[in-house]
């Protein structure tokens, strides 16, 4: 999907994500399966690990080996649905997985999950708790626990604009910079900022509110230079672009190379999603899964790995460690009362999801 | 033709294993589907086959229709375009030099060695507003503005005041472009191989009982090709019709076509009996184009036949 964006700068186009599918469909496929393993009764010292592309420390898979003598084989995705997909007919043999809040909710409706017994996970006490209360997705977080969160918000180049564009209006409803928009074309977060302008919840499954979001896309259609598939940023980057909705995530790297881009938070607020580390049915070292969870978030482990992915670390021992320039960017940390105004997307059952598809088929058509 | 009689084990024999293949990985799974394709979901992950129509009768709708529409549409510019370019390079082809034949077949091919996706994403670079095909047009159009400086005329901006990129990129034209570029080869293959085996002597035939060059291209060369061409359109159109990359990567905000649609029911929707619907309402789009190809055939194999 998004965010684990490598190198997206100005003369590359190739994000990881698109990378590793180029890659793997030349054959060079990164690892395969997993085989299952065959049940004994003490745990094999291996762990099978299914994981975004740059979503964890350089060194943190060697640290754990050294500490614990598990071995952990790591397999990556590049979206939600192809995670889902993969252990839609049973499980191939992963013991921990990293699904986005929402997905979290529909693989736990689908019984793909398995519970997380926290009695084995002690550094659960570093978790930042508002973010352990936020749980609708997963109430008393009892098949995942944070991994890193963040928003959706709008990337914007600054030299474009006197004022932070800090209004859906700008991307949604005006000509103002007509042709100089991307919007993404997941639809959960195409219609529900939509939604969101209109003043409506992020999570609206009121068929007359989605219909209202409905008609404002294909009004503001021929505005958008494209519904992007996870590479806004790249536009944003390549200047087709000046406003882009987009994961702050992608956004912050491309701050990082980029003096120029700027990220806001929407004044009508954004999207939020936590990435979170599950255990999937069915898990051959389910063990060793608990382990590995907890030495993700030993402080100084998750410090690390955070130093290099650039997302917002839900734990708070790890934050401490966290330079300022970390601490103040605020495509990392956006200004609280904007993020109290923004909401978890939630998973609202396959009618809901349905009924979105269909309108984002409408509005692709229109 | 009739050869396989003779020796009917042998014939059974070497049919063995393609056989098995093609019922392992081919009859099977879309077997499958098609069973699927009368399902219904009845929860996130399960599927009653329940031999409903439903998902046929929601996919000839006419949001889906009109997105088949468009796909035929930009299928069928694909495929035109390219049997006008891929005719006139199969004729090089086919009166090169022996030597220098291969070497072009080859240059023909050698995208293939690349990835798709990887081809896709070079295009971005060269479509793109700031890519290689703006910055050519750019420098060309500086040109006769330099020139016209030259002679004194460089404050009348008589080449406009500056020079505005074209906005290929994420069109439905950018499509189009990127379908051209991957289906080429499929198209001047075929027509290679008819022209190859054409009998020159007609040519000549043609020319000295005094047809102009013209003339003997419409009425012998494409002719004695249609066989070639009849190939290449279906090698090209069908897999042009179902084309999901290529739109995704180089399309607009509109330039969704059927086979988008098909893969997000099967990813994002996760409703595999419309998905499966809708891949098999291609499919049969697909088949149709084949029957006609058979009749075609057939009308070519008839002593009296019209071509």
């Amino acid at each position: 999907m998004h965010r684990k964006t490598g190198f997206s700068g100005r003369g590359a186009a190739l994000t990881r994500r698109h990378f590793v599918q180029a890659t793997a469909a030349i054959g060079l496929t990164l690892g395969g399966l997993p085989k299952a393993a065959f049940a004994s009764d003490a745990e094999e010292k291996q762990l099978n690990f299914y994981n975004w592309d740059t979503y964890i420390g350089e060194t943190t898979l060697a640290d754990f080996e050294e500490a614990t003598g598990i071995a952990v084989k790591m397999d990556l995705f590049a979206e939600n649905d192809e995670l889902f997909a993969k252990l839609r007919e049973g499980n191939p043999g992963y013991d921990v997985i990293v699904p986005t809040s929402n997905w979290v909710a529909r693989m736990a409706a689908a019984d793909m999950l398995a519970p997380i017994d926290h009695g084995r996970i002690p550094n659960i006490r570093h978790l930042d708790q508002r973010l352990m209360e936020d749980d609708a997705f997963d109430p008393g977080h009892k098949f995942s626990l944070p991994y890193m969160w963040g928003t959706i918000g709008i990337g914007y180049r600054k030299s474009k604009f006197p004022e932070p564009p800090s209004s859906l209006k700008w991307l949604y409803d005006s000509g103002k910079y007509s042709g100089r928009i991307s919007l993404m074309s997941e639809c959960d977060f195409l219609l529900g900022m939509a939604l969101k302008y209109l003043g409506y919840s992020l999570n609206s499954t009121d068929s007359a509110q989605i219909a209202q979001a409905e008609a404002l896309l294909i009004k503001q259609k021929p505005h958008i230079k494209s519904f992007a598939e996870d590479n806004g940023q790249d536009l944003l980057a390549s200047g087709e672009v000046d406003l882009a909705l987009e994961w702050s995530g992608d956004i912050a790297q491309l701050m990082a190379e980029d003096d120029d881009i700027g990220y806001v938070l929407p004044s009508e607020g954004g999207a939020m999603w936590q990435d979170t580390l599950a255990i999937p049915k069915g898990a051959p070292h389910p063990q060793n899964a608990h382990a590995f969870i907890n030495f993700i978030h030993e402080p100084r482990v998750n410090a690390d790995i955070t130093r290099l992915v650039r997302y917002a670390t839900p734990n708070q021992a790890a934050l401490a460690q966290m330079d300022a320039a970390y601490m103040q960017n605020p495509a990392i940390f956006p200004p609280a009362a904007l993020l109290a105004k923004s909401e978890m997307i939630l998973y609202q059952g396959e009618q809901a999801i349905s009924a979105r598809q269909e309108a984002c088929t409408r509005i692709f058509a229109a | 033709m009739e050869s396989w009689r003779k020796s009917p084990r042998a014939w059974a024999l070497s049919m063995l294993a393609p056989g098995m293949w093609l019922a392992l990985f081919f009859l099977a799974p879309l077997s499958l589907l098609w069973l699927i394709s009368f399902g219904v979901k009845t929860g996130i992950t399960s599927i009653d086959i329940d031999w409903t129509l439903a998902n046929y009768a929601r996919a000839a709708q006419p949001l889906y229709l009109a997105i088949f529409l468009k796909s035929l549409w930009i299928a069928a510019a694909t495929t035109t375009i390219c049997l006008i370019i891929a005719l006139p390079v199969a004729l090089v082809i086919s009166f090169a030099p022996q030597q220098l034949r291969a070497w072009l077949l080859l240059l023909m091919i050698l995208p293939f060695w690349t990835n798709l996706l990887i081809r896709t994403y070079a295009l971005i670079a060269v479509l793109r507003g700031s890519g290689h095909v703006n910055s050519v047009l750019g420098w060309l159009w500086q040109l006769p503005d330099g020139l016209l400086a030259m002679i004194g005329l460089g404050g009348h901006h008589l080449m406009g005041a500056q020079f505005t990129p074209l906005e290929i990129l994420y069109t439905d034209g950018a499509v189009v472009i990127g379908l051209i570029y991957v289906h080429l080869p499929f198209m001047v293959l075929p027509l290679y191989a008819a022209l190859n085996s054409m009998d020159r002597s007609l040519i000549e035939a043609s020319l000295d009982l005094g047809a102009g060059h013209v003339r003997t291209f419409f009425f012998i060369v494409i002719p004695l090709a249609l066989p070639g061409i009849i190939s290449g359109v279906i090698l090209t159109f069908i897999p042009a019709l179902g084309s999901y990359l290529t739109p995704d990567l180089l399309g607009g905000p509109g330039s969704q076509m059927i086979a988008n649609v098909i893969e997000r029911q099967f990813k994002a929707a996760n409703d595999w009996p419309f998905g499966a619907a809708l891949s098999f309402l291609l499919m049969y789009a697909a088949f149709f184009g084949l029957a006609l190809r058979g009749l075609a055939d057939r009308r070519a194999a008839q002593p009296g036949g019209a071509w």
